[in-house]
């Protein structure tokens, strides 16, 4: 083996696993922030560490913007009781969470999410079937929500473990039709091919990104992205007014803290996999941006670059979430089936046919 | 009633006018809370509401406007309280006189359990001798039952005087003045 690759594939896992997991923290303060400010609320503002809450501006603000949450939130998410209830099946039980929280982390294993820094490549596994690999993962997702649901052994999880199965597996089919146009495009399922491809301008005004030559693929994407991580509008397998919490009602403490941190990290996987395939990745078209960089500080900028888009589409997550009204069952399966999947076929016939009659 | 349901018109069932709309509305109230400071939250500890009159508080004893106990341990409010909040320990036949000329007795202990208190304001209406109100505190805490025991000192400390309610202001003098006859008037 060579212990080169060993050494910094254990550092790029440590490095992405903490980076997202602190993005997971901070996105949940968003959400509250970003709800709050929509429902005319304040949102967390208490929370004051004790040597910074005492500086002189950034303290105050600092707290009123809640900055220091996350970490309260995670600690009373250790030290609440963790109980479980007598009727549940033990050994599912405690297996689910792990489950649905793995899934998220693997999907981010493909991601390229910057160029290079030093001599290293900024992406853990450069697969040739990247994509391939991540809808094997994603649809591993499904299995830890199906477990609890299972495991729990009461009503409302059962029937959120139901909702969700049905969901997820009728929208990953749109959704994995949908980025079919984008690799006959693009001519490759390498993740950095792709990236790659979308360097330069579209007629010198547009970034060259797939999203403005595939929109019709990026707007599938996207809705299949909201029901594959149970965001609202296509939140059912929770649906706290009907099914009390859905999958996780009898959840609590930390086991419960891993599916929070499971849905979220997968709106991260999601937002990753947007940014790649439809924004251009670590990519900007101007300043030389669009090229693997050569210096540290360029390396550092793409990987800031990438997680800004990334930020940006998760802020369009959370604004949806604040937006819309749920979706009914029927309306769901209907959209689902009869409305994006055709949409999803014949936008693969018309880009297979619009390239082949330009060849 | 009868709700005529319209189908949706081809253009609604895009969803995009719902989306549209959606935005519009939750875009006017981010901007507004964020950039114009419109939220209508209360800060509660640090601002408080103010507590309209009438409000139904928890109940005190009050003083008259001598600085008297108004309580004549008639136990009335005893009696009526219907999830027997109120206890009341009278004099006795050996016990205190009352502090103020008109009344008999007033009570050895006055105790309220603020934790059984539904603060319906039944004593405050029985009460001959005005000597109970629901005043406007609505935040009552304490760190063990027994704190949540108020006794006569303590009631009579937070209700203060009630001046304006003065029922025996002027019956001492009168009954001096039946004292002889005729009556002057």
């Amino acid at each position: 083996m060579d212990w080169n690759f060993i050494v910094f594939s254990l550092v790029k896992i440590a490095a992405v696993l903490g980076v997202l997991l602190t993005m997971v923290a901070y996105a949940v303060l968003v959400e509250r922030k970003v709800s709050a400010w929509i429902q005319d609320r304040v949102g967390p503002n208490r929370v004051a560490l004790p040597l910074v809450g005492a500086l002189p501006v950034v303290g105050p603000l600092l707290t009123r913007l809640g900055f220091w949450q996350p970490l309260v939130d995670g600690v009373k998410a250790f030290i609440k009781e963790d109980f479980t209830p007598a009727h549940v099946r033990k050994g599912w039980f405690s297996l689910a969470p792990a489950v649905a929280l793995i899934p998220a982390l693997l999907v981010i294993a493909v991601i390229p999410f910057g160029s290079k820094l030093g001599g290293q490549q900024m992406v853990i596994a450069d697969l040739n079937v990247g994509i391939l690999y991540t809808f094997g993962i994603v649809s591993l997702g499904v299995y830890g929500i199906v477990l609890a649901g299972y495991a729990s052994n009461s009503k409302f999880p059962f029937l959120g473990g139901i909702r969700s199965s049905a969901q997820m597996i009728s929208y990953e089919i749109s959704m994995g039709m949908s980025v079919i146009p984008v690799f006959l495009i693009a001519g490759d399922l390498n993740l950095s091919q792709i990236i790659a491809y979308q360097a330069g301008t579209l007629g010198g005004v547009l970034p060259n990104w797939l999203v403005f030559k595939a929109p019709l693929s990026f707007l599938i994407f996207l809705v299949a992205a909201f029901a594959e991580t149970n965001r609202l509008p296509f939140d059912l397998p929770e649906a706290e007014t009907e099914l009390v919490g859905g999958y996780h009602t009898e959840y609590s403490s930390m086991r419960f803290g891993m599916f929070f941190m499971g849905e979220y990290a997968a709106m991260f996987a999601g937002t990753a996999m947007m940014v790649t395939l439809f924004f251009g990745g670590w990519t900007l078209p101007f300043w030389g941006l669009d090229k693997p960089a050569e210096t540290l500080g360029m390396g550092l900028a793409h990987i800031g670059i990438f997680l800004a888009k990334m930020l940006a589409l998760m802020l369009v997550f959370i604004w949806v979430r604040w937006m819309l009204p749920r979706f009914r069952y029927d309306q769901l399966m209907d959209l689902g089936w009869r409305k994006f999947i055709p949409l999803a076929l014949a936008n693969i016939l018309a880009t297979a046919v619009w390239l082949w009659m330009r060849k | 009633m009868i709700v005529k349901r319209t189908n949706l018109t081809l253009w609604e069932r895009f969803y995009l006018p719902a989306i549209l709309g959606g935005f519009k509305v939750t875009w006017r109230h981010f901007k507004n809370t964020l950039f114009r400071g419109k939220a209508v939250t209360m800060q509660y500890p640090e601002q408080k509401w103010v507590v309209p009159p009438g409000y139904r508080g928890a109940p005190y004893l009050v003083r008259d406007q001598d600085g008297d106990t108004k309580c004549v341990s008639c136990q009335l409010c005893e009696f009526i309280c219907p999830p027997k909040a109120i206890k009341i320990i009278p004099p006795g036949p050996t016990g205190q006189i009352a502090d103020r000329p008109n009344a008999e007795k007033m009570p050895r202990e006055f105790e309220i359990n603020m934790l059984r208190c539904i603060f319906c304001g039944l004593c405050q209406e029985v009460c001959p001798e005005e000597a109970i109100f629901l005043q406007q505190d609505y935040s009552l805490t304490g760190l063990a039952r027994g704190e949540m025991v108020f006794n006569k000192d303590k009631l009579l400390a937070l209700g203060g005087t009630h001046a304006g309610v003065q029922k025996w202001k002027h019956k001492l003098a009168e009954a001096k003045e039946q004292e002889s006859f005729p009556v002057k008037t």
